[in-house]
């Protein structure tokens, strides 16, 4: 009896309530436009436009949402065994760790898809690294896993600060970043997947690593939905105490859990070092892993509902330049409130509007009896 | 002497980048202590700095400044409070949103209202907090030992730094030595047994995130009126997680508070003056680790090697009075 909430149909609970709240989020947003002194409509044109209006925009959004996805699936994991994985940022700058590695040193004799499982592995291996300690401090010694998480994106940046200015520049460059790869450090562009819709890519760096991110998107629905492990995390996150009564080991499941989701994160630096920049900088991640958080709250923590909203952020990162553009005093910087907006009424609110749809229900439900009882 | 000089002078710029953290690792024992968590601090620093910023820039009165500080802080805290106590949503969240909405819109609205690349404009002296100077210190400055630490050490800060240093036994008498503070501190660790003498768990958290807000008002102020001339665009730069830090590694408990801050703020002083110098016995440690080693040593503190830190009983539950 922990949710004092009445039930509602499962269309509403999952479509309507989230869209509700969607909304909410981009009129608050709006206000901000209005505010600055813009029309919030031709905003929203120009957004649009400039995250559709062709193929190349439509490139460069799938890529900023190749990353979102991996990210969001990275909060989502977590977030299933009851973890709020603030960590997601730090682990995939870790992350990237793996995937320099693997091209510095196969890049220049081997083909790419030989470089690439191993920099799969190694951006997974090194998120995984990053999250085992928060989750192990967690399950063995009692310290919150937000707290610890936060503590470790500031010691990742710094760690990383300290390894692209000493060890992984190349001698006498003097930007903080790695050489840049050769042929086999590049991974090829989909551009034949979107000319089978008739659209040219053209310099946007959608690239293979897309395809990774629906596979890890099917991958999670598996783990949560169709293995032991998966029962064992929705448990935990139910109610932790069920699950120690049913004999399941916490401790294990947290430790794994933040693996997966550190792994997770990690696979996130592919696709900007290998499929964009094709050397590791300094803050190659960019606040991805805190859109992951916003992502995985709109998505409700299913793969189904992420890959959407992985787009829809796509959307705002791509469309977002286009505002920038065209209308001056609309930075970037305006994603970063929408994201926090959404974060706010998807996350922190999202029970603002239930009442009021519970009650709009319970009118119609006795006005329509059969309707109802069906939906329910 | 010159040796003596170099700890004088890292000790006061301890002292000045301690007093952000303090104000802001206060506002957070507060709230905490109330039992809402609130990784906000950062936000709401961020959110008064620019207030301060922007409004005693328009109307050159830093008195002004500091009360759109104060102002914008608690909306914030208030939004938190609202969402977290009202709303009952994930307190963690909701500090998340507020931290990336107040981000973004400095930015945006700092840009559309001042056009300075996210800046406001620099303010002038009337616009500023002041340096306040003790009797004698001028007179007493060459006396040796004394001399420096009374003229640089102990007097020429802002007034919000002895405000910030005076916080620390009046959030302690408030705490443990008034009927709010006792109240505050039980509904933190047992709210159901507050709700059940009849005081209003409700009430007693939402003005405990208002304390919180008034104190971030204060960090934010510092920030922007008295360390330096006006708001420069993510200007916090972490400070609110680095006090979120010292508030756990104080063990929610004003006095190590202060410690602790002091204590972040000396590892900060000194990173900035041995950037390329080397330390005695040790040799040359780079500078990004002794920018880490405040959050190495909450991660340290929290696991349980150096004493054990124990959070109030509930917090981050949000209060269900009747199922």
């Amino acid at each position: 009896m922990s949710n004092p909430y009445a039930k509602l149909p499962a269309w509403a609970e999952y479509g309507l309530i989230p869209l509700v709240n969607l909304v909410v989020a981009f009129l608050v947003a709006g206000l901000v436009v209005l505010l600055v002194g813009e029309n919030p409509l031709k905003a929203a044109y120009h957004m649009i436009n400039g995250a559709f209006g062709r193929g190349e925009y439509i490139g460069f959004t799938l890529y900023y949402a190749t990353t979102f996805i991996f990210t969001g699936l990275s909060v989502a994991v977590a977030f299933h065994a009851g973890l709020f994985n603030i960590g997601s940022e730090g682990q995939a700058y870790i992350g990237g760790i793996g995937v320099a590695l693997a091209c510095l040193w196969l890049d220049k004799t081997m083909p790419w898809f030989v470089v690439f499982p191993l920099a799969i592995v190694g951006s997974a291996a090194f998120g995984a690294l990053w999250a085992f300690l928060p989750g192990w401090l967690q399950a063995k010694r009692g310290s919150h896993v937000v707290i610890t998480t936060i503590m470790f994106n500031f010691i990742a940046s710094s760690l990383m600060v300290y390894l692209l200015t000493r060890v992984l520049k190349p001698l006498g460059s003097m930007a903080p970043q790695t050489r840049t790869f050769e042929a086999g450090g590049q991974l090829p562009k989909l551009d034949w997947l979107l000319s089978v819709f008739g659209l040219d890519v053209g310099n946007a760096p959608f690239n293979v690593s897309f395809l990774l991110a629906l596979l890890a998107a099917f991958g999670v629905w598996v783990l949560i939905w169709r293995t032991k492990l998966g029962y064992e995390m929705r448990t935990m996150g139910f109610s932790p105490s069920a699950a120690r009564y049913a004999g399941m080991k916490e401790a294990r499941i947290t430790v794994i859990v933040m693996m997966i989701s550190g792994g997770l994160a990690g696979l996130m630096a592919l696709n900007p070092i290998m499929g964009e920049q094709f050397r590791m900088q300094l803050d190659f991640v960019q606040g991805a892993g805190f859109v992951g958080i916003a992502v995985a709250l709109m998505g409700r923590s299913h793969p189904a509902g992420i890959i959407p909203a992985a787009i829809l952020f796509g959307m705002l990162y791509q469309g977002g330049a286009e505002i920038a553009f065209e209308m001056p005093s609309i930075s970037r910087d305006m994603i970063v409130i929408i994201q926090g907006l959404v974060i706010l009424f998807a996350g922190a609110l999202e029970n603002m509007f239930r009442p009021a749809i519970g009650r709009g229900f319970a009118t119609f439900g006795r006005r329509f009896p059969v309707a109802a009882q069906r939906g329910a | 002497m010159e040796f003596f000089d170099t700890i004088v002078a890292i000790l006061e710029s301890t002292i000045r980048v301690s007093v952000p953290l303090i104000f802001a690792a206060l506002a957070g024992l507060f709230t905490e202590r109330a039992g809402v968590f609130d990784i906000g601090l950062e936000g709401k620093m961020l959110g008064a700095a620019f207030a301060a910023g922007a409004v005693a820039a328009v109307t050159g009165s830093v008195l002004t400044g500091l009360m759109a500080a104060i102002l914008i802080s608690v909306l914030l805290s208030l939004v938190h409070g609202y969402a977290s106590i009202t709303q009952r949503g994930s307190q963690i969240v909701s500090g998340v949103a507020i931290n990336f909405i107040v981000a973004g819109s400095t930015v945006i609205l700092g840009e559309a209202w001042f056009r300075q690349g996210g800046r406001t404009p620099a303010l002038d002296a009337d616009a500023r907090f002041q340096t306040v100077t003790f009797p004698f210190a001028d007179a007493v400055k060459d006396v040796p030992i004394f001399g420096p630490i009374y003229s640089n050490l102990i007097s020429g800060h802002f007034i919000l730094t002895y405000v910030a240093f005076l916080l620390v036994p009046f959030s302690w008498w408030v705490l443990y030595r008034t009927r709010f503070g006792l109240r505050l501190r039980a509904v933190g660790e047992n709210p159901g047994a507050v709700d059940t003498a009849g005081i209003s768990v409700i009430w007693l958290r939402y003005r405990a995130v208002i304390c919180c807000g008034i104190l971030c008002g204060f960090a934010g102020a510092y920030l922007s009126l008295a360390m330096s001339a006006g708001f420069v665009k993510g200007m916090t730069a972490g400070k609110g997680y680095i006090a979120l830090a010292a508030l756990i590694f104080a063990k929610w408990r004003p006095v190590n508070i202060m410690m602790a801050c002091l204590l972040f703020g000396f590892l900060d002083a000194l990173a900035i003056r041995l950037q390329g110098n080397p330390l005695p016995f040790i040799g040359q440690v780079p500078v990004q680790l002794m920018q880490a080693l405040p959050y190495i040593l909450t991660v340290i503190l929290l696991a349980g090697f150096i004493g054990k830190a124990i959070p109030p009983k509930a917090g981050g539950v949000p209060y269900v009075k009747e199922r």
